[in-house]
């Protein structure tokens, strides 16, 4: 299949998987704000565990199933794979939102928030890779 | 029950878009945030299916009075476009275009162990941390509200 179509396939997936979640129990498909909500004291957390087991046994069957959808090697260092998840962890706390909760449900329902947050962390992305890949060197 | 049962379905299926879309892949998720090189913009199109679907669908969806089995609709109530807003996503897409992972696709991969296991060990702590801080600053709010 074409890249294009397995992305567009992905998407309309991920879009199916937020649109089961509010239609069944009334929550955002926000990855950042599912997992974060994991320690937060209020008590109805189980939904967001029994989500993050969904995300996890999937990534098993993948790894079973189809290995080639994975990257074979690692595309960085140990301490930039902390330093970045360090990053976006936080970042995506204090913002809110990442990929999923601004850059798919949040676009979808037209936010203004979202918009803003979506074009900055993009702009942010590319920033960062333009500078690791083409002003240092670093990288593929 | 049901509202559990249907959480692990959309994480399923959630995980699903992630493999099938190809951003289980930091190599490709940094290919498509590599304008200036050799750009795949195949990646744009996750979220022109994941947006279009939700944009027609949802809109549906939310003229109903509540979702099948909880009380409310439960979605965001800021509209303030703000620093923590902005500077947050400044912050979440630097670390994104360092390690090719957001937090969904960073999930799934550590299913495999690997890097993608430290890599979300380490946005645990992340997150953790910004809930450490927020939980600061709404102490120290308070106790000036006090003090005045």
């Amino acid at each position: 299949m074409h890249p294009f179509l397995q992305a567009l396939l992905g998407g309309l997936l991920l879009g199916g998987a937020a649109l089961v979640l509010m239609g069944t129990i009334g929550r955002t498909a926000g990855i950042s704000g599912i997992v974060g909500g994991l320690w937060k004291p209020s008590p109805p957390r189980g939904w967001q565990a029994a989500f993050v087991v969904g995300l996890a046994l999937a990534g098993g069957a993948g790894f079973a199933l189809f290995p080639s959808r994975f990257d074979a090697g690692d595309s960085a260092g140990v301490p930039v794979t902390i330093a970045a998840g360090l990053l976006v962890g936080f970042g995506s706390r204090l913002g809110s939102g990442c990929t999923s909760g601004h850059g798919i449900c949040g676009l979808a329902r037209l936010s203004p928030r979202s918009a803003v947050s979506v074009g900055t962390f993009m702009a942010a992305a590319g920033v960062t890779v333009f500078v690791v890949r083409h002003l240092l060197g670093g990288g593929q | 029950m049901k509202g559990l049962v249907a959480a692990l379905f959309s994480g399923l299926l959630f995980g699903a878009g992630l493999l099938v879309s190809g951003m289980t892949m930091p190599s490709k998720v940094l290919g498509f945030l590599d304008v200036a090189g050799d750009w795949d913009p195949s990646l744009a199109f996750v979220m022109v299916g994941g947006i279009g679907i939700n944009f027609v669908l949802g809109r549906l969806l939310l003229k109903r009075a509540a979702p099948l089995w909880a009380p409310v609709f439960s979605l965001p109530t800021a509209t303030a476009i703000d620093g923590p807003l902005v500077w947050g996503a400044v912050i979440f897409g630097i670390g994104w275009g360092l390690g090719g992972y957001c937090p969904g696709p960073a999930l799934v991969t550590a299913a495999g162990g690997g890097q993608a296991l430290l890599f979300v060990a380490a946005m645990l702590v992340g997150m953790a941390a910004e809930d450490w801080f927020a939980r600061r600053r709404a102490l120290a709010q308070e106790s000036c509200v006090g003090d005045g």
